[in-house]
């Protein structure tokens, strides 16, 4: 059957040549990645002489991130109380709910969870802009206008990205600690003083906030980055924006879970 | 000595990745006049203003505006020139999240270091300018093509270039709109001293404004002259694009293999 031999050559052929192009797209991509990431540090000087530029676009990445950061957080500590409640009674240890509930937080929760939410709805937001500006030749007319779309458009939204992560991490977390109070303490009664003075000794500035604080701010870099560079990649069509978008949701999500890990054992390795 | 010609471009060739998109062109815009760059999608016109405007560089070739060529110039002394270069995309390309009036203010504030009073003057007079004052507080998405492409305008001779450059700005117009900008190019062309570049391909249209043509197929300049000259034109070319007939020198299919061997009608019948 020389046909059907020819077909099977012909299918095997095919999914070489597109294995190959696909790893060959995915080296391309990544160094162009890394390209882009050194230019948008490269022509910050923008982001920072114009303030006013970032602090717009921290309106629209962070302020407009609030509702959902905060009502999340407030469910996510509740859920904490009541687990943790349950949990810790068992062994007779209730009073200590606000330490566990004030470092799921800080520690993991905050972080992540924020960042998550950050990436669906700003890193969403971002990649269809740019996306958006790049097919209706937006960038392209600033740069015939002589003015630089990273350093104009790009860089500001970058820094926003990264001032802002962390700010809607200590939120959140605080309205978690705020959940986890409402439900452990107003609600089954534990004791209040009790709930408060463990979480304050428990809790250490350097050990547990302050690597909190670099957690968002790796994620926000990671977030922002991977957005901006999907939008800037796009292909400048609705199809191309649409999978540029769906790309950031998901790359941006993995990353923060892996870069969570890999902080997570290079931070917390040998604690108690 | 003063060089009478703004644009000139000698022998460039250009291709994206293997495919040539132009191969070996030559042309020159003379100050101060409307000058068309005709031909059929996809032959390489939008190359040629993406070149002049510096966003590419030709393969082999030079490519001068104002005497500067444009390989030779770093990022620097790139944006430098641009300034003195407006760009009308073809659907006007405005920033949608600001006003029309910041639009056009866009460039005087992050070109000059005038005080807002005089920018908003500027801003008022070239809105004036293409009879759209009226609209400065309007957003983008409450334009009409026709209007955004006005706005846009404005944009580009916001800073008083010597080169303004128009990507297809005819398509898609109504005949009222198409009127307006033709006849604005023109007006804009004469009065502010500027020289343009249209590259369209509304030959009814261009015929009543500009001063020069060429007609690019396949990547090379095929003809060129006055209006008049084209009208007159007996190049089989330039027959068919002036009166828009369907086959010619321009074939109707895309190049393709043999149609019996896509259907495979031999190995059929074997």
């Amino acid at each position: 059957m020389p046909m059907t031999c020819d077909w099977k050559n012909s299918v095997l052929k095919r999914s070489i040549e597109n294995l190959g192009n696909r790893t060959l797209q995915g080296v391309w991509r990544i160094g162009f990645a890394a390209r882009f990431f050194v230019a948008v540090l490269l022509h910050s000087g923008t982001a920072f002489r114009r303030f006013g530029l970032t602090i717009r676009e921290m309106y629209f990445t962070g302020v407009l991130s609030l509702i959902i950061i905060l009502v999340s957080g407030l469910f996510v500590g509740m859920v904490l109380g009541l687990q943790g409640y349950e949990t810790l009674q068992t062994y007779g240890a209730e009073e200590a709910l606000g330490i566990l509930v004030a470092l799921s937080l800080v520690r993991e929760l905050g972080p992540v969870v924020a960042a998550l939410l950050f990436a669906s709805r700003a890193g969403s937001a971002i990649t269809a802009e740019i996306g958006l500006m790049k097919a209706t030749e937006q960038l392209s007319a600033m740069e015939m206008m002589a003015v630089d779309p990273i350093a104009r458009v790009v860089a500001p939204r970058f820094w926003a990205g990264v001032i802002s992560m962390p700010l809607l991490a200590a939120l959140f977390s605080a309205m978690g600690i705020f959940g986890g109070y409402l439900v452990g303490v107003q609600l089954i009664g534990v004791d209040e003083g009790a709930f408060w003075s463990q979480m304050k000794s428990a809790v250490d500035l350097e050990r547990d906030i302050l690597n909190g604080v670099i957690k968002s701010v790796v994620f926000g870099v990671a977030i922002t980055t991977i957005a901006l560079f999907e939008g800037y990649d796009a292909p400048p069509t609705a199809e191309g924006v649409s999978g540029a978008t769906t790309r950031t949701v998901v790359a941006s999500s993995l990353a923060v879970l892996a870069l969570d890990f890999v902080l997570t054992a290079f931070m917390f390795r040998g604690l108690n | 000595m003063h060089n009478d010609n703004l644009v000139e471009i000698e022998d460039v060739e250009f291709g994206y990745g293997d495919r040539p998109v132009l191969k070996g062109v030559n042309l020159t815009a003379r100050r101060g006049q409307v000058i068309a760059i005709m031909g059929s999608s996809g032959c390489g016109k939008t190359t040629l203003l993406r070149l002049i405007g510096g966003q590419i560089k030709p393969g082999r070739g030079t490519v001068r505006v104002a005497g500067q060529s444009l390989g030779e110039l770093g990022q620097a002394g790139l944006y430098r020139l641009r300034r003195k270069m407006g760009m009308l995309f073809q659907f006007g390309a405005l920033f949608t999240d600001i006003s029309v009036f910041d639009n056009v203010a866009f460039q005087l504030r992050e070109h000059t270091d005038l005080p807002e009073d005089a920018i908003r003057d500027l801003v008022l007079m070239k809105l004036h300018a293409v009879g759209l004052r009226g609209a400065s507080q309007l957003m983008p998405a409450e334009l009409s093509g026709g209007m955004a492409r006005r706005v846009a305008l404005a944009r580009a001779i916001a800073l008083d270039p010597m080169l303004v450059m128009y990507d297809e700005p005819f398509a898609g117009l109504d005949p009222i709109s198409l009127g307006i900008t033709g006849n604005l190019i023109r007006r804009l062309t004469d009065t502010l001293g500027l020289t343009s570049l249209v590259v369209t391909h509304d030959v009814q249209e261009s015929l009543k404004i500009v001063d020069y043509i060429y007609f690019v197929s396949e990547g090379v300049i095929v003809a060129e002259g006055t209006a008049a000259e084209i009208r007159a034109s007996d190049l089989p070319y330039v027959h068919q694009f002036v009166h828009g007939e369907a086959d010619g020198p321009v074939p109707f299919h895309y190049p393709a293999p043999s149609y019996a061997d896509d259907l495979r009608l031999e190995k059929q019948r074997a």
